[in-house]
């Protein structure tokens, strides 16, 4: 019988010591994914963690589950093998900026597209770590690191934009130090069905720190962070004072005094057509301005191995008796004596 | 049809063996009517052996010498081992079939043109100055020409195909024509005919009526009363079944599946001359296989490696540029050691090369095109039929050993076609394969890397089991414990230990045997599809007084473990290759015997005399 107590975090935690720099975000979303394990009625056993190459893709050394840490962006080609394998597994992929959307931007969007059983949390620090800072393809324009010393010229990618082109059934944002709303998409995409995307803003205090200060300070995040909710309109601010507007120019940042409350977005996220949370998506770069987190996108769409598992079953139900040698004589066999 | 009017007017030649060539424009059908006719052949009970060539443009520009096909097959009342060297029978649907395969044919061999399809303008791009048929030039030959065009539009009148289709049936014509010329049965290609296009269709109406044309018009036409007849061959007893290496392959892995009580998983992206493997399979979803098209060459060895984790029986299918993209995967799966067969089907490379052309140029890359120390076994069948049991070993070793195992097959294989005598299905060596299930070491731990004494391969846990739970990775693992380890004296360890196991696989592998007359002094070393060649040009050579032995490989790694003293019992070893020399390399590193390294890089496979003349050769020089 199993209850809430069956497990703690420390259930989750490997005997292997954390090596991540100190301070860093990685710890902190380490703590909200085990915890979370801890909290889900899922047997240990059952979750597989698959990474590939960054000190984001360390993450499965530290959790005491299945795991694989793989190869540099080919994480989501190899935990689709073994989501498909085994549909009783739930299958996480650990990835970050670089080895998610640079090296391995082609998996990860056909992941996405396939709706695969996944659930992909994309650790976005804008920055190469484990090879000591060099841009990422989420680095912004004018970026000085020590392979851009006049400053990067690569116009970055926003994942969320990219997921939600992709026909990605779930796409969601959250913060690293924001551990209730990490937990709350982690429980969301947990209950998905198919791929579900996170990106992760995680701070780098080595080598690129306070790339989200704008949401995680003191002093700025009330100001900058949208909480995207179901059914609610898209207010923000301390007194929610700040909401959107959607319109056919775009999502815009309005006072709400200005507009009436009326005019603000409601947020829907089960809506077929992504384009408004394409626009929603598209309100901040980087951040540079108020940024909205949680659920973008979340639309029902069958998965990929259910499809495989029905076109199996289906197969085998009009070839009931089928052996290997009744396939050989279809093709015409003659018998010599 | 009546079968009195179709009877040959007088009783037909016998042969002991015959070599016909379909060629023609690459739209002309040529790779179908060759197969009818060897699947008819086959049904008849003769031995065969078929070599299909074709240009990698799927239409290349009408009438030229790059868009030729061609389909070779050799049919004989005994156990054969090649396609043929030369073909005794040419069809030569147009100038260009005729030019390009000319060089082919058996002096005084017999050519059947479409003379229709030689006026000027084909004539042009072929290069002729003057027409082939009437100047004279193929005095050599026996020349016999029909207007296949013409008499295929009057006989498909009735059928209602229209504009273009209508010519498309004259491959069916000339089918029709060579299969009344070998006395052929014609029922088992108008019954494949109506199955595959369906009866009422039009299409099938006048391939149909085609076939029955050419048929006809060599009863009736004067210049055509010579048959020949090919008695069935005296093959072991048994139920045959005519295969290609490609299906053979998809057999043999979803058998090896069955053999480990495992679920087949293809992880695959399309490419030339791999693909039909992954089609294959595809629709063999009533074995509960799963097949996956990826993204990618990578992602196709990605999922595979992935089910391996989750306890599949993994493969991964492809040709030398997709082996390239996979080895980082292929280098990965070696060091979590986790079962995978790789499937390469080489053809003629480096980079896009020749794409439907054979080449056996893969061998220094199977064995060492991977980054670090990484030993992993590699294996080649030697026939489209030896396919099958080569793919259900690859499947057993790297089942076994816990390690990815290569599959050198090539286009060749792939492609050609070879009666097979089916085995029993149901008495196939089972594999024991044992999941984990229960912790290895003290106090309920589990140690991922704890080796079985015997072949060093590690447990294979798969999640989903309670208490085994355990990470693997690229990162280098501690022996037993499998953490993470940077311990230098602990990777060597690690390193030597993956090498061992690798090595240990001699033993558990036949010995090699060697074919031949005990007076030989001259032994030829080869592998993968030149068996049929060399073993036919080895005999040939012996016959004519210069007696060799043969030693055919179909382990690469490692090498059978009686290989290198039965090298230094030879004063000669003579390597023959599709490629400049890679085995004839390893077997001088491991073994320093000298070698004789016969090449060939021209897309094409060997032929017997080849091998012959080059026995002879060093057996001169050395007299």
């Amino acid at each position: 019988m199993t209850t809430d107590t069956r497990y703690t975090r420390a259930d989750f935690q490997s005997s292997q010591e954390v090596k991540w720099c100190p301070g860093c975000g990685d710890y902190t979303i380490l703590a909200s994914v085990q915890n979370f394990l801890a909290e889900l009625d899922v047997d240990r056993e059952k979750h597989v963690f698959v990474s590939g190459i960054g000190c984001a893709s360390r993450f499965p050394y530290y959790v005491n589950t299945y795991g694989m840490h793989s190869i540099h962006g080919r994480a989501p080609a190899i935990a689709t093998g073994v989501a498909l394998a085994n549909p009783d597994l739930t299958v996480w992929v650990i990835t970050g900026d670089g080895d998610g959307l640079s090296i391995g931007g082609n998996h990860l969007i056909h992941a996405l597209r396939r709706n695969v059983n996944l659930k992909i949390l994309l650790f976005n620090n804008q920055i190469y770590g484990l090879t000591k800072g060099q841009y990422s393809p989420t680095s912004e324009i004018g970026k000085r690191t020590k392979t851009s010393p006049s400053g990067s010229i690569d116009h970055p990618f926003n994942p969320v934009s990219l997921a939600l082109g992709t026909e990605a059934t779930f796409v969601a944002r959250t913060i690293d130090m924001d551990r209730p709303h990490t937990t709350e998409m982690l429980r969301a995409a947990y209950s998905h069905k198919g791929t579900a995307f996170i990106e992760i803003y995680q701070n780098c205090n080595v080598f690129n720190d306070k790339a989200f200060q704008l949401l995680t300070g003191r002093q700025e995040r009330d100001a900058n962070r949208i909480y995207l909710e179901a059914g609610k309109p898209i207010v923000f601010g301390a007194d929610n004072e700040m909401g959107v507007t959607v319109g056919i120019d775009g999502a815009k940042i309005v006072r709400v005094a200005d507009v009436g409350m009326e005019a603000i977005a409601i947020h829907d996220p089960a809506k077929p057509n992504p384009g408004v949370a394409f626009l929603l998506s598209r309100l901040s770069h980087g951040p540079t301005g108020p940024t909205p987190i949680g659920v973008f996108r979340q639309i029902e769409r069958e998965t990929y191995g259910d499809l495989m598992n029905a076109q199996i079953e289906a197969a085998k139900e009009r070839n009931a008796k089928a052996s290997i040698s009744d396939l050989v004589s279809q093709h015409g066999t003659w018998k010599v004596d | 049809m009546q079968e009195e009017t179709l009877s040959p007017p007088k009783p037909p030649e016998q042969r002991d063996r015959v070599v016909i060539r379909f060629a023609g424009d690459s739209g002309d059908g040529m790779q179908l009517a060759g197969t009818r006719f060897t699947e008819t052949s086959a049904a008849f009970g003769n031995d065969l052996a078929t070599f299909p060539s074709f240009p990698a443009e799927i239409r290349a520009p009408q009438g030229t010498l790059a868009g030729v096909s061609s389909f070779q097959v050799h049919i004989a009342d005994w156990d054969i081992l090649t396609h043929g060297d030369e073909a005794d029978v040419l069809v030569a649907m147009n100038p260009a079939a005729l030019k390009t395969n000319l060089r082919d044919v058996v002096p005084g061999g017999l050519i059947l043109a479409n003379e229709d399809a030689f006026d000027e303008r084909n004539l042009e791009k072929a290069g002729y100055e003057s027409n082939p048929l009437v100047d004279g030039s193929l005095s050599g030959y026996h020349v016999l020409t029909a207007p296949m065009e013409k008499l295929t539009k009057i006989a498909v009148q009735e059928t209602g195909v229209k504009g273009r289709s209508v010519l498309r049936s004259k491959n069916f014509f000339a089918l029709g024509l060579i299969s009344w010329m070998f006395n052929r049965p014609t029922e088992p290609i108008l019954e494949w005919v109506n199955k595959k296009f369906g009866e009422d269709n039009p299409v099938a109406k006048a391939n149909v009526e085609a076939f029955r044309a050419g048929f006809n018009f060599g009863n009736t036409t004067e210049e055509f009363h010579h048959t020949y007849e090919v008695a069935p061959a005296k093959l072991p007893p048994g139920e045959y079944a005519n295969i290609t290496g490609n299906q053979a392959l998809a057999w043999g892995l979803v058998a090896a599946a069955k053999a480990g009580g495992l679920s087949l998983f293809l992880g695959s992206y399309p490419i030339t001359p791999a693909t039909s493997i992954l089609e294959e399979i595809a629709r063999l979803k009533h074995f509960g296989v799963k097949t996956f098209q990826a993204e990618d060459e990578i992602a196709g060895v990605g999922v595979a490696l992935g089910a391996a984790f989750a306890g599949h029986l993994a493969v991964t299918t492809t040709s030398g540029p997709g082996v390239a993209l996979k080895s980082e995967t292929l280098s990965l799966a070696l060091m979590t050691e986790l079962p995978l067969v790789l499937v390469d089907v080489q053809r003629a490379g480096p980079s896009t090369g020749l794409p439907t052309k054979v080449e056996q140029s893969d061998l220094m890359m199977a064995l060492y095109g991977r980054h670090g120390e990484s030993p992993l076994p590699v294996l080649a069948p030697s026939s489209p039929s030896d396919a099958f049991d080569v793919a259900m070993e690859a499947a057993r070793i790297a089942l076994k050993y816990m390690t990815p195992v290569i599959l050198l097959s090539d286009g060749y294989l792939a492609n050609g076609a070879e009666p097979w005598q089916i085995p029993d299905f149901d008495n196939l060596p089972e594999f024991d394969i044992g999941f984990a299930t229960e912790p290895n070491g003290p106090d309920g731990t589990f140690f991922p890397y704890m080796r079985d004494e015997e072949t060093l391969a590690r447990p294979w846990a798969i999640p989903g089991t309670p208490g085994l739970e355990h990470r693997v990775g690229g990162l280098e693992k501690e022996a037993l414990t499998g953490n993470v380890s940077y311990d230098p004296d602990n990777h060597e360890f690690m390193t030597e230990q993956r090498a061992a196991k690798i090595a240990g696989i001699a033993n558990d592998i036949p010995e090699v045997e060697v074919e031949g007359p005990d007076d030989a002094t001259l032994v030829v070393v080869s592998w993968g599809s030149t068996f049929g060649a060399v073993r036919a040009g080895v005999n040939n050579a012996t016959a004519s007084g210069y007696p060799a032995a043969h030693i055919h490989l179909r382990y690469l790694n490692p090498l059978p473990r009686n290989l290198g003293d039965l090298l230094h019992r030879f004063d000669n070893v003579l390597v023959p290759e599709l490629n400049r020399g890679q085995l004839a390399a390893v077997l001088r590193a491991a073994y320093l015997v000298p070698t004789v390294t016969l090449g060939k890089v021209q897309g094409a496979p060997f032929m017997a005399n080849e091998i012959t003349k080059k026995i002879i050769d060093i057996s001169e020089d050395a007299s």
